[in-house]
């Protein structure tokens, strides 16, 4: 609960969600695009090669940032606890299927979806977040230790 | 060509963003999905940085009516909650609360760590591209 009043633990989460949202009002602006990741990569793997270049670019720039925030705060680098190798296939393909037929994901529908005030974003937003957490509790306090 | 140059700078600044917010750090995120654990609110103060400014980016885009460089607008306007929006959105949260990682702070992840980006994108591209058929079969098969 401290971390809710401790500037130096929730300043950095709210600067940089505001870059996040800061990047999907200039891709609005600018490009007229909605910045769902899961879209953005979809179309690059599927659609037609004329929408590829942005597409790609915006993943490069994804794929940098590392490079640009690293320079700043290597420390920042680091990845953490991370999920084993199978766990991690599977996740990633559920990930990308219920992305492809949800028609968005975090990015997508939480933060651009609810941004534009949509009802679908909102409905499954609250459906994703529903079923995330019921399962980090399956995962962490049935199953796990 | 300005169009490709714009899209390059957002998804840098995107990068940065989940970097610096901690959403590309998979526990983190985890421990916002588990409020009964150590619950981390980092998300959720993510979402109060996002939402406010993507809301002005999109109002100033509908005002204007175009995009500045690219023209068009092509936001999506559909209404309906139909089935493949829920299923995929469970499916996706089930997926999301496994590894704590979902589409946009895997593609950070690969620089940083490639064999665990690989692991998580390789599929993660594969289900994208295979989600459209999935969803042409459950129509034809009217489910």
């Amino acid at each position: 609960m401290d971390k809710l009043f401790d500037p130096g633990l929730f300043l950095p989460p709210l600067i940089g969600g505001g870059l996040i949202g800061l990047a999907a009002a200039l891709m609005a602006v600018l490009n007229g695009r909605v910045t769902g990741v899961s879209g953005i990569l979809a179309g690059a793997v599927s659609g037609s090669s004329a929408d590829r270049g942005w597409r790609l670019a915006f993943a490069a720039g994804l794929l940098g940032a590392p490079i640009l925030y690293g320079a700043f705060d290597p420390s920042g680098l680091a990845i953490g606890d991370i999920a084993s190798p199978p766990l991690l296939a599977l996740a990633g393909a559920l990930v990308g299927v219920g992305a492809g037929l949800g028609s968005g994901c975090t990015s997508g529908h939480g933060v651009c979806g609810l941004a534009r005030g949509s009802g679908r974003s909102l409905a499954a937003t609250v459906a994703f977040m529903t079923a995330a957490g019921l399962t980090v509790f399956i995962l962490r306090h049935v199953i796990g230790g | 060509m300005p169009t490709i140059v714009a899209a390059g700078v957002a998804g840098l600044i995107f990068g940065v963003g989940l970097m610096l917010s901690g959403m590309a750090r998979p526990d983190v995120v985890i421990g916002f999905l588990d409020p009964l654990g150590h619950w981390n609110p980092a998300l959720g103060f993510v979402m109060v940085g996002a939402i406010p400014v993507a809301a002005m980016g999109f109002a100033l885009a509908k005002r204007r009516g175009r995009a500045a460089l690219s023209g068009k607008l092509h936001f999506p306007d559909r209404k309906d909650i139909d089935a493949s929006l829920l299923i995929g959105a469970i499916i996706f949260g089930v997926g999301w609360g496994i590894a704590g990682v979902c589409p946009a702070p895997a593609l950070t992840l690969f620089l940083r760590a490639p064999i665990v980006g690989l692991t998580f994108m390789g599929p993660m591209l594969v289900g994208l591209w295979f989600a459209p058929k999935l969803r042409e079969w459950a129509v034809r098969r009217r489910l």
